[in-house]
């Protein structure tokens, strides 16, 4: 006997749907509900304590700072890997000398452990004996110390974010590409249109779906990218290059501030699902989800 | 790949200036790997000085893998890849068909709820998960690390949209010949998908086995750390600066991906770009 085909679908759907509402929907509603929980502590249990959590939030520095550093970071990231991404994808289809070894250097900090790579960028950038030193100091610069300066701090972590994605977008770009028929480019030759006007008019408005979809990743990726912290400057100096996640991550398990520490969660998914909110309610039919 | 065009080749000088562009962009991308390589095979005196006739040496990499357990390490996160990728592939299979192939009330909404796990990822929801893992006893565990990927909106989409393109009347002639459900998915789609399998798997298993915060927050024991949690702890714990030794750890720990992505460069590149796609 056959069962009938929505039983069947529910049984097939049941254990993906189990383990994802256990661990995405509901400690994403559980996170909105405990912060407005005070921290359980010892002797004195967690007790409903309103918009407590919200308002010390609004009297906390650093999480300003960190919310403005994420935003600095995903400025400084986002349009600067996503034009290198265009480039890269451009040369390494067309007819480059050496193509396949370009192919292999930008992609290849993609697959590379940002927990690992940050120390090599780590020794890269330290004062006196990282590389950076001694190119400066080949030049006859001034000794710079590039993380422990608060003004250059967030820059140098930016750098490390671009290097590491914009290889791996450059792959979708290079997909992109190759779907767009050669005769377009012939047709605009003949129609007397420059090399800058082919990309402006014609290659840049057909990559835009690829942008979009581009964009969609870059913007999770500041929120989620927060590796190579961990191992370059925790933070410093002085809440200089703290970001989102990793001040969520000090207050939920350094200060074991878990209350606090889902307040600040909750405005990382308000973020989110803004992004969610703008890509599944208008660009999705225009983009890759048919 | 396909042919590229020759048409907006540039004129020869900017063409030569655009090589050199590209170049000098390749070089510095590829400069911080080659700097870690310098470092890691030659002995500590050289390691910010570039002679060409400096000794070559193993003894970095001895004594990293002597100063911590990172034997262990590998094994932990092979482990974790293997455990979470068979999971996501069983997992995403299934639901990826129900989505595809039947008809029922609620599907639409179903889709909807899963692909918000695109958005809101288990990274972001590490202090409730903590609690969850805590709650189930199983704190500490490579099983804990896996769980909350074990179901991957990425992978149950991506399947979904392939199983899509399976032509209905291969699933009719397998019907008439009596085959169920189950039969149908295991001879006609789970086939067809294959090189998409392969794609799904290369991301997953380069995603998990770089993945830290998570496995940082869950685990708590060199038995279930794995190599990237084992090398922050490494070169955080007082090594002194002894680069060359971390340099070292660290070109240990991405090697098995490096190489297996120098091996099969083409399938990685097109594995990303099929994934991408959609």
């Amino acid at each position: 006997m056959r069962l009938p085909d929505r039983v069947t679908a529910w049984l097939l759907l049941l254990p993906a749907l189990v383990l994802l509402v256990a661990f995405t929907h509901a400690p994403a509603l559980a996170t909105v509900w405990d912060s407005f929980w005070s921290t359980p502590k010892k002797g004195r249990p967690s007790r409903f304590n309103g918009v407590d959590n919200y308002r010390s939030m609004v009297e906390d520095e650093v999480f300003w700072k960190a919310l403005w550093n994420n935003l600095i970071y995903a400025v400084g990231t986002i349009p600067l890997s996503i034009a290198l991404a265009i480039a890269m994808a451009l040369w390494v289809n067309s007819r480059i000398v050496g193509r396949g070894f370009l192919r292999l250097a930008y992609f290849t900090p993609t697959v590379l452990p940002m927990i690992a790579v940050a120390n090599i960028w780590l020794f890269f950038y330290t004062p006196q004996y990282g590389l950076l030193e001694q190119i400066t100091q080949g030049l006859g610069l001034a000794s710079h110390n590039w993380l422990g300066d608060k003004r250059t701090v967030l820059g140098a972590l930016i750098v490390v974010a671009v290097w590491k994605e914009a290889g791996f977008f450059m792959i979708f770009y290079l997909a992109a590409l190759q779907q767009i028929p050669p005769a377009l480019a012939e047709a605009a030759a003949l129609e007397g249109a420059s090399r800058w006007q082919y990309f402006r008019r014609i290659l840049f408005p057909l990559l835009m779906p690829t942008t979009l979809f581009v964009l969609i990743n870059a913007l999770i990726n500041s929120v989620r990218m927060v590796d190579h912290l961990f191992v370059m400057t925790r933070g410093g100096p002085d809440n200089a290059s703290t970001l989102l996640l990793y001040y969520i991550y000090q207050v939920g398990f350094s200060f074991w501030d878990t209350g606090y520490a889902a307040a600040l969660t909750v405005v990382v998914l308000a973020v989110l699902g803004v992004v969610a909110f703008v890509q599944l309610g208008f660009l999705d039919r225009r983009t890759h989800y048919q | 790949m396909t042919p590229t065009t020759t048409v907006f080749r540039p004129a020869a000088p900017a063409r030569v200036l655009e090589t050199a562009a590209a170049w000098l962009l390749g070089l510095l991308w590829i400069l911080p790997l080659a700097y870690a390589v310098w470092t890691a095979f030659h002995p500590a005196a050289f390691s910010t000085r570039f002679e060409l006739g400096a000794p070559l040496t193993l003894q970095n990499f001895a004594n990293a893998w002597s100063a911590a357990p990172f034997a262990r390490y590998f094994l932990n996160t092979t482990l974790l890849v293997t455990m979470v990728l068979a999971a996501q592939l069983v997992l995403g299979t299934l639901a990826a068909y129900a989505l595809a192939r039947f008809e029922f009330p609620g599907r639409d909404l179903v889709f909807v709820l899963i692909l918000l796990q695109l958005m809101v990822m288990p990274d972001v929801l590490v202090v409730e998960n903590y609690r969850t893992m805590n709650a189930l006893g199983l704190r500490d565990t490579i099983v804990a690390i896996g769980l909350p990927y074990f179901a991957s909106a990425f992978g149950i989409f991506l399947l979904r949209q392939t199983f899509k393109t399976v032509p209905k009347e291969l699933v009719d002639a397998a019907r008439v010949e009596g085959a169920s459900a189950l039969q149908v998915l295991l001879k006609v789609y789970v086939p067809l998908a294959r090189p998409v399998y392969l794609a799904y798997a290369l991301v997953s298993v380069s995603y998990h086995w770089n993945n830290f915060l998570w496995p940082l927050i869950i685990t708590n024991s060199v038995e279930t750390r794995p190599l990237t949690v084992g090398l922050q702890v490494f070169s955080s714990t007082d090594q002194g600066v002894d680069w060359s030794i971390i340099t070292a750890a660290t070109l240990m720990t991405s090697a098995p991906l490096l190489l297996g992505f120098l091996l099969f460069q083409r399938q990685f590149v097109q594995s990303f770009m099929r994934a991408g796609i959609r």
